[in-house]
């Protein structure tokens, strides 16, 4: 009996994802689909933030753009009775990530804090893991891509410069995050205040859509929005226990 | 099972086999740089410059991050199955037909096992770190995910090429030391090594043959396992038309299927170009086409059960990728695949079919192209259309593809032209047991065989 329970025991622990007992910080954002205007700030923001490299007309039209959060733009109705709809997406950093599981080098982890992190030096290139995401939100670099001049002196130091042959996907800054936690310790402070983290499409957002923040603080705005009544999340049938919550754009 | 070989002595066998090896004419030259020109031309030259550049060199996407480089991986694996699959189960039930062909097809599992592990490193983005993917000890204390299937299928192949190795290696020892007694100078220094200073004593036969029936027991599972492994790399994601419990069976019966088709066309090559016709004889084409048949019906079957499996769990998803497999872009290559895979083989149901050598050709090279199919519509239409609409996406083959594609049968041939010159490409001594005793008549001096 016992040896069976601890057997069990392992195995669930095993089972979780990253291996935690429990997150140190649990990172979630809620965006407020009633909020977005689908102006697309946040996806420049992003892409001037994370070193994304522009990839031209040429490899745009083959279907290779680098984006790492995306506007999604859906049409309701016919013509006269029309709706458009935008919905935001990026790496939902799932706690049961499909995309995780299957790196064979583990390039690909669940971190303390609740992030799915891509390790780009570890990573060999198999793709796997953007056929095994739901909400294909994992780009691929087909090739080593350069900033012309001037523009090389704008990337960001706190962000990788991604080679060819490396998977790549949203952070949710995780340089910013790491950034707030040192401050924090350096404060003496115990955890990071709500607000102190800001990614750069967050931080970006005009309508203010977009909320970040840390689950596991029940006063963290956050915690409020993914606690809506019009919260949902993506693709929730398929387990993939997302920490990204969307909240229902409601018709007048 | 006495075969068309009662006329032959057995002296015109070792005559026959040592022959092959030993006699190279100009027509075997020109073949050899052809295949080793294209196979450098069309997979090496391509392969470098993707290398350099970039996999963005192949027409990979978006949604379809995965393209013919992984079918023609599959591909190749699957052919390599019923090599010695075959080989093995057929040793176990004692058929006597196996023995004039099993060294050719256990080589062309041995080759398509090379070309795939290949295709690996030409798949991946990044293949100067391949090795992360194999659990050794290293100065970085990381492991392999044991939980990604990508990981177990570097395992599975690793293990069923050693395997298949050791297999094809063991059988040929008293081949080798039969062509050592019949050769001079470097040839002879090199079967010295390789048959491993055999004499044919009943000691060495006996292990041998207890060797040779345990390996062949162990493959049988390997082989099985293999595709099944290969199979989990999609059905384990939750991508609609992947997702499937089917796939394991699926793909180890499509690799058999495959691999027997591509059996039946390097028998009719190895029949006329090394003038092999009394040792592969219609009997074998006959016996092969009854297997192929019989595959090819559970083949349809199986198919016939995908299809079902994703109309009746009446999600969205399923239904928009099931429409998108049958009417969609691709739809022409399906039913291509259909037409070649489960509705031509049924010509085999004639017996006058099965023993015609150049019907039995074109339908042999007609089912691998519809497998090749097969294993390009699995990736190509699964990854076009997935959950979000908005990610939908078509992704068509680069020249850069085709041209490694091309190469990879190149590549293939001259490993095949170099085998046929290395190795007896028929065991002499299993032939010789379907034989008639030998009478009194003065005979070559006998080696390798029991006197």
């Amino acid at each position: 009996m016992s040896l069976f329970s601890r057997f069990m025991d392992s195995w669930r622990k095993y089972r979780k994802p990253g291996y935690y007992d429990e997150f140190d910080y649990h990172w979630t954002m809620a965006i407020d689909l009633d909020k977005c205007t689908g102006c697309e700030a946040c996806v420049t923001a992003c892409q001037a933030e994370n070193n994304i490299p522009v990839v031209g007309e040429k490899e745009m039209a083959r279907g290779r753009e680098m984006q790492w959060i995306r506007i999604e733009r859906y049409w309701e109705g016919e013509f006269p009775d029309i709706k458009l709809r935008f919905i935001p997406m990026m790496c939902q950093h799932c706690d049961a990530a499909p995309c995780e599981t299957v790196c064979p080098v583990g390039a690909t982890y669940h971190n303390q804090d609740g992030l799915n992190a891509q390790i780009y030096n570890r990573c060999i290139g198999t793709r796997a893991c953007a056929v095994y995401c739901p909400y294909e939100v994992r780009y691929f670099n087909y090739y080593d891509h350069h900033w012309d001049s001037p523009l090389d002196k704008q990337l960001n130091p706190d962000v990788t410069v991604r080679g060819k042959g490396v998977m790549e996907k949203c952070t949710f800054c995780i340089q910013r995050i790491r950034q707030a936690k040192d401050l924090a310790k350096d404060d003496g402070r115990r955890r990071v205040r709500d607000g102190e983290v800001q990614p750069a499409c967050v931080q970006s957002c005009p309508s203010k859509a977009l909320v970040f923040g840390d689950r596991k603080d029940p006063d963290s705005q956050v915690f409020k929005s993914m606690h809506d009544p019009r919260n949902y999340r993506v693709l929730e049938e398929l387990n993939t226990d997302s920490s990204v919550f969307y909240l229902k754009k409601v018709d007048a | 099972m006495a075969t068309e070989t009662n006329n032959l002595g057995y002296t015109d066998i070792h005559d026959d086999v040592v022959r092959s090896i030993v006699k190279t004419g100009p027509k075997y030259y020109i073949a050899l740089a052809t295949a080793g020109g294209t196979t450098l031309l069309c997979f090496f030259f391509p392969w470098f410059y993707q290398l350099y550049y970039g996999i963005g060199a192949a027409g990979i996407n978006h949604p379809g991050v995965w393209g013919t480089y992984l079918a023609s991986f599959i591909f190749w694996i699957g052919l390599s199955h019923s090599g010695t699959l075959l080989s093995c189960v057929l040793h176990l039930t004692n058929s006597t037909w196996r023995k004039a062909m099993y060294r050719s097809a256990e080589a062309m599992t041995l080759f398509s096992l090379v070309v795939a592990a290949t295709y690996v490193m030409v798949h991946v983005g990044r293949p100067w770190f391949i090795h992360w993917a194999v659990p050794y000890p290293n100065q970085m204390e990381l492991w392999p995910n044991f939980r990604s299937p990508l990981m177990f299928d570097v395992m599975a192949i690793g293990t069923y090429i050693t395997g298949s190795t050791i297999f094809i290696y063991m059988g040929t020892i008293p081949d080798f030391a039969a062509v050592r007694d019949r050769t001079t100078g470097w040839r002879n220094t090199m079967y010295t090594l390789l048959s491993l200073g055999w004499r044919g004593t009943d000691k060495e036969w006996h292990r041998l043959h207890w060797a040779y029936t345990f390996l062949a027991v162990l493959i049988i599972p390997l082989a099985v396992s293999v595709h099944s492994i290969v199979s989990w790399d999609f059905a384990m994601s939750v991508v609609p038309g992947l997702h499937q419990t089917i796939f394991a069976p699926y793909f180890v019966v499509g690799a058999i299927y495959s691999g027997t088709a591509g059996i039946v066309t390097v028998m009719f090559v190895l029949r006329k170009s090394m003038g092999f016709e009394q040792y592969i004889t219609k009997l074998h084409f006959d016996n092969l086409g009854k297997l192929l048949l019989v595959l090819s019906l559970i083949w349809t079957y199986i198919n016939g059960v995908e299809l079902f499996t994703a109309w009746y769990s009446g999600t969205s998803e399923e239904y928009e990728a099931l429409g998108y497999k049958l009417f969609g872009f691709y739809a022409p290559l399906y039913w291509e695949m259909i037409l070649f895979c489960a509705v031509a083989p049924m010509l085999m149901f004639s017996t006058r079919f099965r023993t015609s050598f150049v019907p039995m050709l074109i339908l042999s090279i007609a089912i691998n192209i519809g497998m090749y199919t097969e294993r390009f519509l699995i990736i190509a239409t699964s990854l076009s259309r997935q959950y979000l609409p908005d990610a939908w996406g078509v992704y068509v083959p680069s020249l850069v593809e085709i041209s490694i594609m091309v190469g990879s049968f190149a590549l293939f041939t001259t490993l095949f032209l170099v085998f046929v010159k290395i190795f007896p490409s028929v065991s002499m001594y299993e032939v010789k047991e379907t034989m008639a005793t030998p009478t009194m008549e003065p005979l070559a001096p006998a080696t390798g065989i029991p006197a």
